[in-house]
């Protein structure tokens, strides 16, 4: 019996009533673990019981406790009719079940009815007791820690990263059941919620158990999707990177340096020069080769079977086989071989992290992508009638225990797409992908899976494979004797795990490390697509391409001139309503289109900012009756390294025409002054090269090329500088129809954000580091009907591009009081509900920063820090007074505005101090000391029940409640603790001290009075902010403070007005943190600042 | 394309204070868009007129889902739904509870039944307050009252408790809550056992004060007075003549020692039944005040009358019947008469000072600290009330 579940169920507060005649309630509790479940008794006539239950115990093994709910319902006692259930909660007691997590959950929980919403607030303490379990063949993986960060996580530092690793488990969707018809909606969403509940967490013990088996600890950058298939099913599959992580506290053991790090690079030899490879070029862009496959066959991916650059992915235990015989067979043999063996999942060298340890990323090739259209078959699941004569009503169907080929059939699919993004991968001459990702969209029974990713080339060290142990000593091995580079002191504090690393990559690679990641790992001679390269403008030493896009987070050592900035492409395509094979077929010949143009956007849009790297790109292809729609977004920037962009020109068809050519050199001129000013906001002020160093041009560079093949072993030499490239005006829009005219005026629309606010949708915004604490975290979503009778697709974009800007317009308009601040993370996530309805779901997260103050660098140092550290170093040395024309425009490059910093880093530390306090002291003025007051005697009252003023909370659970959480800072006395919720993995100012567990929560909301709930939009509203509160008090339940990598997965709303109902769904996650302020970890914890009457103090006895 | 859906949800829940005004206020989402317009915030953020109709109605929405819990504002407090920080929380609160004077001066002495609040729209086209707005603080007044008349203990903490209030506004609802309902007279006393609690709710207090006395307050007489004015004389009242004045342990909720005072008020009626006593105190005030006073001419010859009604108005206070006229005894009988003979506010304060003072020597008297707590309270509503 491996693990002990004790539950106490404490009190309950503010439930709604529930006898009309006496307008109270009579509220005892169920519950249920698995098939156990207890009872308190009732209490009586009270709509705030304190039961004071005993500990219920469940006995249960650990495999129960990782995949089932705790599951604690509320009800009212009837003594004539049937109770009356008030709402349930669910508890993912899995925090409980890592040895480093939280160790108790216990605080007030909303009562969450899906019909009705949040009734009231529980008090529940939970433990488990777990016993060693040495059974090597058990099926539980307790102990691996989940991580949605796709970073390392702060205070971990990994060992070894393992790789990929991914689970689907499927099941009949109870929605969709013959026994829905005859139910309620509450029963049903319920059975709902909770077989979501139980998938989620087998496909968790899943992933553990294949980590487990790759001998790692943890997954991070942990993704789960439903799909919610209708009919067919409901699929819960999970991506994730399996990594060895090492509780930083350790660190200190492993600094006695010795050396050698010869014999690893020997072992491993790390190959520049990619083995020429024979792919036929794909689209001519950096956005490497979209397939569209309908039919599963298409052997695209066989060409670039090579497996050389594999070789360190490849385990090399005896299983290494080679992917290229497996390859070679046909998808089938393929398929079944992917049994749940650690070594074979490592066939796909993919990584969900976006962020990595400075050294890890050597080169980057650019974005590959893969989707495929399939159809959603109706299956007949033999599995049915068993499920119904179970106790356990919806036990799970994975396809390990059943034979039904439904799941194998998805796994298939995914395993084919990947296969793909892999040998695109390999077509750019990279051998990993990393920032991956999968999607699908699903409409009826037609589907589109999606996988993206960038195509990299890693560092081998972080990917040995082996025990522990042998990591431990390979890594007391590397560890060099010095730290060499100089403009690394910021990062040591920050990321002391990759102190060795980083200078570890100055040994291994002569190239700075500002550059590194832009130089190509392709073949320059037999490059993919037709790109042009020029010599890295930091290094000079290395070619790099004219832009790059990637689908991941800036790396912290890039080197980047100005700000960045939101880049979306949108794009809608008109499709005929068509049914299974034909609407398939159809989906499949638009999709190269829309990529094409998308990319095309995109590509534009950066020129147009004058910018020359996109990162975190994220492009969603979206499923509806009758048509897609395409949105891209990314964070542009301008690298250093990277060529200066040319800018666009406009070409006339019809050049006779006199007026014309007047309007194409107005919009010429027009685009030609957005360029400028777009470099004026994103302060884009490239260093201009002196003439000897650029030399002269050389006309056309793919020529030259070719020129060169014999020698391309010499390529780099400094002395053959192509430079040429910065000088060329590269893009020519020819306008050749109104529909080009469009698109050129669509370009134009987008309006860049008021003064004050920036936005990206990475985790940083490149060129601010001054971030002040204060952060709110919001989710907009928006329904609107595009309501024309004939669209083209020319109004429909106009129409999606109308809304997605004025969707953000809306944003900065209510953010406006946090100005200057910057929109992070921006997560746009497009839902084609009906015909003519366009849903558009955003979730970001508004940063503030000090626009006058730097930070200093023992102050509050960030990952930036040690970026624009390196970048004046870099600067400082080669153009030393150009750049200072205005200081006071927060140039975080010029030299004289670093001047000015160092001179005024005396003020700067109480400003610093004064915008911490701000919070509170805003409104101290106007309602002193009271406020205090009345927090605190709030405390001592019960509503309505108040027959003598003393206080009879001596033994109230809110005591408990409030002392647990004494121990984090909060600075006020609010009862209830503050969570903040971010979807960055990080908070400014704060250090994250402990990760306690994931969160992932699934919720449905139902209405049958949607009128009356104040509509839809009334409705939607207070379901989130309902969700955001459940978050909350389940992280608060877990002694945390913050949800950090906060993600909304899904937002599925349906409506019906007519019938006066709707529906949502909801499924978030996120990880469950305590942080720290960094103020309070340099100082004493200050007094607070309203002194409190001794006089009313002593009432309160809580 | 038309938004059928548009809503934002923040983490920690957004108040605009503009916004918040002007739902308070009783207008509708166009009304308030109008106003918002016309108050320049487009030109000042740059922003089109849908952008602000749909921040309107996000604001309107979580106002809406936020008002179930201001009726009960610790529940503000302890709530998960919202984030919201502490200091916002007591701005929701006390913005709420804010009412007009010229609402609550016409509810003075009303009782907050559905009659009274079918009248709210006479009452909102004479105050100029919107008719919603109207309503809204009439559920204040009375939500106010129901939860603190079955209460016993100090009022004051009470009503802090239950609404949160800050002191000022705590203030004016005891006034206005007090003027209704008779019934709780004498409960009144009990309430007032601590004469300035750590929040003192006076404002509040003096709200319900009236309520629950329900003072004559609306007879053409005293339609120069303020609710300002009515206010500050509860709070004067309710500061000297609560049990809790005089001896703040011995506080006792039952109300007895209040009791007790009332029945010892019509002790004084012997300064001026004694015919003795009377001259005397006549001519100890007099000499006081000979040459130091502009109208002593007349004080000499309106003394006995003066006298007579300041001692009848505290005898009179035990007869629920009675206690209406108080405040039109007042005027009726010592501010007019003062009034027309143009008596300075000085000459008043140095009147009463001496008026009150003069007892001390008077042989014979023996009620001397009655009198002096009983004249407190009763100057202080004078000095406040006579004015034009």
């Amino acid at each position: 019996m491996p693990g002990k579940l004790k539950v106490k169920i404490v009190a309950g507060r503010h439930l709604p009533v529930m006898d009309r005649a006496s307008d109270l309630t009579d509220a005892f509790v169920e519950v249920k673990f698995g098939n156990t479940t207890f009872k308190t008794d009732v209490y009586p006539k009270s709509l705030n019981p304190q039961w004071n239950s005993e500990w219920f115990k469940f006995e249960v093994d650990d495999e129960e406790l990782q995949d089932e709910p705790l599951q604690i319902t509320v009800l009212d006692h009837d003594t004539y009719s049937a109770n009356d259930a008030i709402g349930k909660v669910y508890i993912d007691i899995d925090p409980l079940l890592y040895s480093e997590a939280a160790t108790v959950i216990s605080g007030w929980f909303p009562i969450y009815d899906t019909i009705h919403g949040i009734r009231g607030e529980i008090n529940v303490v939970v433990k488990v007791d777990l016993f060693n379990d040495l059974n090597r063949f058990r099926q539980s993986s307790c102990g691996v820690k989940f991580f949605c960060t796709t970073s390392i996580p702060k205070c971990y530092r990994a060992v070894v990263i393992h790789g990929f690793v991914e689970e689907l488990v499927v099941n009949e969707d109870p929605e969709y059941q013959w026994i829905d018809r005859i139910r309620t909606p509450r029963a049903s969403n319920e059975a709902r919620q909770r077989l979501i509940s139980l998938m989620s967490g087998e496909l968790q013990r899943k992933i553990g158990l294949k980590v487990l088996e790759m001998r790692g600890n943890a997954v991070v950058g942990y993704l789960q999707c439903f799909d919610l298939e209708g009919e067919s099913g409901l699929v819960v599959r999970a991506i994730g990177t399996a990594c060895t992580l090492d509780k930083l506290s350790n660190t200190s053991a492993f600094l006695p340096a010795c050396n050698s790090p010869s014999k690893e690079m020997k072992e491993i030899p790390f190959n520049e020069d990619p083995n020429p490879n024979t792919y036929s070029s794909g689209p001519s862009t950096p956005l490497k080769n979209q397939t569209y496959s309908f039919s599963p066959s298409k052997s695209y991916s066989r060409q670039s079977s090579s497996s050389d650059t594999d070789l360190s992915l490849t385990p090399k235990t005896g299983m290494g086989s080679g992917s290229a015989g497996k390859e070679g067979g046909p998808f089938k043999t393929l398929l079944r071989q992917q049994t749940q063996s650690a070594l074979e999942q490592r066939e796909f060298p993919f990584f969900t992290l976006t962020t990595f340890p400075p050294g890890f990323l050597l080169h980057v090739g650019g974005v590959v992508s893969a989707r495929s259209v399939k159809l959603l078959d109706r299956i007949h699941n033999p599995a049915f009638v068993g499920i119904m004569g179970n106790t356990r009503s919806y036990k799970l169907l994975d396809w390990n225990s059943f034979n039904s080929d439904e799941p194998e059939t998805r796994d298939a699919w995914w395993a084919e797409i990947r296969q793909e993004i892999k040998s695109h991968a390999k077509a750019l001459g990279c051998h990993a992908v990393v920032g991956y990702s999968e999607s699908t969209s699903i409409c009826e029974e037609v589907c589109i899976l999606s996988a993206s990713g960038t195509a990299a080339v890693l560092n081998p060290r972080f990917l040995q494979d082996g025990t522990m142990e042998g990591c431990l000593e390979q890594r007391l091995s590397w560890q060099p004797g010095f730290f060499s580079i100089g403009s690394e002191k910021g990062e040591v504090d920050f990321f002391p795990q990759s102190q060795d690393s980083s200078s570890l990559l100055g040994i291994e690679e002569a190239s700075p490390p500002g550059c590194g990641f832009c130089h190509i790992p392709y073949d320059e001679l037999n490059m993919p697509f037709p790109a042009h390269l020029t010599y890295c403008y930091n290094c000079r030493k290395q070619k790099v391409p004219d832009v790059l896009f990637t689908t991941i987070d800036l790396p912290v050592e890039a080197i980047v001139v100005g700000k960045g900035c939101l880049i979306q492409a949108r794009l809608c395509r008109l499709k005929k309503k068509a049914q299974a094979e034909a609407n398939a077929t159809s989906i499949s010949n638009l999709l190269p289109f829309m990529e094409y143009e998308v990319h095309t956007q995109l590509m534009n849009k950066l020129k147009l900012r004058g910018m020359n790297a996109l990162f975190g790109l994220r492009i969603q292809i979206t499923v509806g009756e009758n048509m897609l729609m395409g949105l891209a977004s990314a964070t542009g920037v301008y690298l250093a390294a990277l060529p200066t962009p040319g800018g666009i020109q406009i070409a006339g068809k019809t050049p006779n025409d006199g007026t014309y050519e007047q309007h194409i050199s107005h919009m010429q001129k027009k685009i030609n002054d957005t360029i400028a000013k777009n470099k004026e906001l994103y302060e884009i002020n490239p260093p201009e090269l002196p003439e000897e160093i650029i030399g002269s041009p050389i006309p056309e560079p793919r020529q030259r090329s070719r020129l060169l093949r014999s020698q391309s072993e010499s390529s780099d030499e400094v002395t053959e500088l192509d430079l040429s490239h910065g000088k060329k005006d590269a893009f020519v829009l020819e306008i050749d129809d109104t529909d080009a005219m469009e698109d050129v005026h669509s370009l134009l629309t987008d309006v860049p954000p008021p003064s004050g606010f920036y936005s990206c949708n990475t985790e940083i915004m490149p060129g601010i580091n001054n971030w002040t604490p204060e952060i709110q975290m919001f989710t907009a979503v928006r329904v609107s009907r595009l309501s024309n009778i004939n669209p083209t697709n020319q109004t429909l974009n106009k129409n999606f591009n109308d809304l997605c800007e004025n969707l953000l317009k809306s944003l900065y308009f209510k953010l406006r009081s946090m100005v200057p601040c910057c929109l992070c993370h921006v997560n746009f996530t497009v839902a084609l509900p009906e015909d003519e309805l366009v849903q558009i779901a955003v979730t970001a997260v508004a940063i503030t920063y000090d626009k006058n103050q730097a930070l200093q660098a023992n102050k509050a140092p960030t990952e930036k820090s040690q970026q624009r550290a390196s970048t004046d170093n870099e600067e400082q040395l080669q153009f030393p007074l150009e750049l200072s024309s205005d200081p006071l425009s927060s140039q975080p490059f010029s030299p004289a505005k670093e001047a000015l910093e160092g001179a005024s880093s005396h003020t700067g530390i109480p400003a610093a101090q004064r915008a911490t306090s701000v919070d509170y002291s805003s409104f101290a003025d106007r309602c002193n000391s009271w406020i205090e007051l009345i927090k605190l005697k709030a405390q001592t009252i019960r509503r309505g029940s108040i027959k003598t003023t003393t206080s009879l909370e001596k033994a109230s659970p809110l005591a408990e409640g409030y002392l647990r959480h004494r121990s984090v800072p909060s600075g006020t006395n609010s009862t209830v603790s503050v969570v903040k919720m971010t979807p960055l993995s990080f908070l400014p100012g704060a250090k994250i001290t402990k990760y306690l567990g994931i969160i992932n929560m699934f919720f449905i909301r139902e209405t049958t009075s949607l009128r009356e709930e104040g509509g839809v939009s009334g409705f939607l509203h207070a379901f989130i902010a309902e969700v955001f509160a459940m978050v909350r008090a389940h992280v608060a339940a877990l002694g945390g403070n913050a949800v950090v990598s906060y993600i909304m997965k899904q937002c599925v709303f349906m409506e019906n007005p007519n019938k006066n109902q709707a529906q949502c769904l909801i499924n978030v996650s996120g990880d469950a943190v305590i942080f720290v302020r960094e103020s309070e970890l340099e100082a004493l914890p200050v007094p607070a600042p309203t002194a409190q009457p001794a006089g009313s103090a002593g009432d309160v006895t809580t | 394309m038309s938004s059928d859906l548009d809503v934002f949800v923040g983490n920690t829940t957004l108040i605009d204070e503009e916004v918040y005004r002007l739902w308070l206020d009783g207008h509708s989402v166009a009304e308030a868009v109008a106003r918002r317009l016309r108050g320049g915030v487009l030109e000042r953020e740059g922003t089109s007129v849908a952008v602000l109709q749909s921040d309107t109605r996000d604001h309107y929405r979580t106002f809406q889902m936020l008002e179930r819990l201001l009726h009960a504002p610790p529940r503000l407090l302890q709530q998960l739904l919202f984030q919201i920080p502490p200091e916002r929380q007591a701005l929701l609160v006390q913005r709420y509870y804010a009412f007009d004077e010229a609402l609550a001066r016409e509810l003075l002495g009303k009782k907050l039944s559905k009659g009274t609040k079918k009248e709210l729209d006479e009452v909102s086209a004479r105050t100029g307050v919107g008719i919603r707005s109207c309503r809204r603080q009439f559920d204040n007044f009375k939500r106010v009252f129901k939860a603190v008349e079955e209460l016993r203990g100090p009022l004051a903490e009470n009503i802090q408790q239950l609404f949160l209030l800050p002191p000022a506004l705590a203030r004016d609802y005891a006034a206005i809550v007090f003027s209704g309902i008779w019934g709780l007279w004498e409960r009144f006393w009990g309430f007032l056992g601590c004469p300035d609690p750590p929040f003192s709710s006076r404002d509040y207090a003096a709200i319900v004060f009236f309520a629950n006395s329900r003072f004559e307050t609306g007879k053409r007489r005293l339609q120069f007075l303020s609710f300002g004015d009515f206010a500050a004389c509860a709070q004067s009242m309710m500061a000297h003549w609560s049990q809790g004045a005089l001896a703040p342990e011995a506080a006792d909720p039952d109300g007895d020692l209040p009791k007790s005072f009332l029945q010892d008020l019509k002790e004084l009626k012997v300064l001026v039944s004694d015919k003795d006593l009377l001259d005397q105190h006549k001519s100890l005030v007099c000499s006081a005040l000979r040459g130091k006073i502009s109208v002593y001419n007349e004080l000499e010859a309106n003394f006995k009358a003066l006298s007579r009604a300041l001692v009848n108005v505290g005898g009179k206070l035990t007869h629920a019947r009675d206690v209406r006229d108080f405040f039109v005894d007042l005027v009726e009988k010592v501010i007019e008469p003062c009034r027309s003979d143009k008596w300075s506010p000085g000459d008043l304060r140095l009147f009463l000072t001496h008026y009150t003072a003069a007892p001390r020597n008077l042989p014979g008297f023996r009620h001397q600290a009655l009198w002096e707590r009983y004249m407190a309270a009763i100057s202080a509503c004078l000095l406040r009330m006579y004015h034009d």
